[in-house]
């Protein structure tokens, strides 16, 4: 992969959280503090602007530099979760890409969101969809199919009792309501396999 | 050189108003700095406001953090970790509540007291309502 295909993953990850962000920040007002969507918007909307300066370099400071302006941009907790997500991604970036090797580093990055947020799976969050995803590419399952497997991850905590985040603080009244965090996850996951189609 | 106060919290007036009931408490003592609301000017967090807030309240005796919700954690917990290296060890969030975890921080810090036993005291307000 080099640095341009991955960029135009880096583009079609932002388009498609921004072009949700009404349905994200919706999700958000029934069980959260509905800021996720514009949160996530004003921070792949700096991801977009930095693009041409992000990508100077390899994929790894791509990436890397990715994290780092969600970090500073999106204000929410999302902002160090996923800004963790993509700097660690560029931080285990493999020197040779393989499925292999992809697997790993997505481990790497998934596991340090979990430590961000001190949290696991069954919890609620973007984790119910990141972590089944991770693990799906072990199998190296086609892109078809992990994006498919993405949906049902995400849909899977709709009868989930959040004990993490915002949603918490609702206890029982959690269920029943699809989690913004793993939506949120799960775009960003058919934005990569549906562009990996394209590229 | 007494330890510095940060409050954030995911209201600008919550942050602002707690920052004016330690420094009626305490008057121009501690170094102390605020910081809330996301980068519109909405409620929320940010890295950049609490690394701002961080260095305008740095002490070389150290900074202790006092955090509302959840978000407001995380994101302290990451401007920590993106600190330069030397500083990192120095800036501590308590487990407290903001308001009166502040306050008791503060006053404890005002007195001269070390970084630890000043979040040890804003911590003695969670055991109190055991």
């Amino acid at each position: 992969m080099d640095t341009s295909k991955a960029r135009q993953l880096v583009e079609a990850i932002a388009r498609t959280v921004i072009a949700h962000a009404e349905e994200l920040t919706q999700l958000d007002q029934a069980i959260g503090d509905g800021d996720h969507g514009v949160n996530m918007k004003r921070g792949f909307e700096a991801v977009l602007a930095d693009l041409d300066k992000l990508a100077e370099g390899n994929v790894a400071t791509l990436l890397t530099g990715v994290g780092r302006t969600l970090v500073m941009k999106v204000g929410g907790a999302s902002g160090p979760l996923y800004g963790t997500l993509f700097m660690q991604l560029g931080k285990s970036w493999p020197a040779e890409l393989s499925a292999r090797s992809f697997h790993a580093t997505c481990r790497a990055a998934v596991e340090a969101v979990a430590v961000r947020g001190k949290s696991q799976r069954g919890q609620k969050t973007m984790l119910d969809v990141l972590l089944p995803v991770c693990d799906e590419l072990a199998k190296e399952t086609h892109r078809a199919a992990l994006r498919a497997y993405a949906a049902t991850c995400a849909q899977a905590t709709v009868p989930l009792e959040a004990t993490r985040g915002r949603a918490s603080f609702l206890k029982e009244r959690s269920i029943g309501h699809l989690d913004p965090g793993a939506r949120s996850a799960q775009l960003m996951i058919e934005a990569v396999c549906d562009s990996l189609g394209a590229l | 050189m007494n330890v510095g106060i940060v409050i954030v919290s995911h209201s600008p007036d919550v942050a602002k108003g707690a920052a004016d009931m330690v420094r009626q408490m305490v008057g121009q003592g501690i170094p102390l700095a605020w910081t809330g609301g996301n980068p519109e000017g909405g409620l929320g967090t940010s890295v950049e406001g609490i690394l701002s807030a961080i260095d305008e309240a740095w002490s070389d005796a150290g900074v202790a953090i006092l955090v509302d919700l959840g978000g407001a954690e995380t994101n302290s917990e990451m401007a920590i970790e993106m600190l330069e290296p030397g500083r990192q060890g120095k800036v501590v969030i308590c487990n407290a509540p903001v308001v009166e975890g502040a306050v008791m921080a503060a006053t404890e810090a005002w007195g001269g007291s070390d970084l630890a036993t000043v979040k040890r005291t804003a911590e003695e307000l969670n055991h109190d309502q055991d």
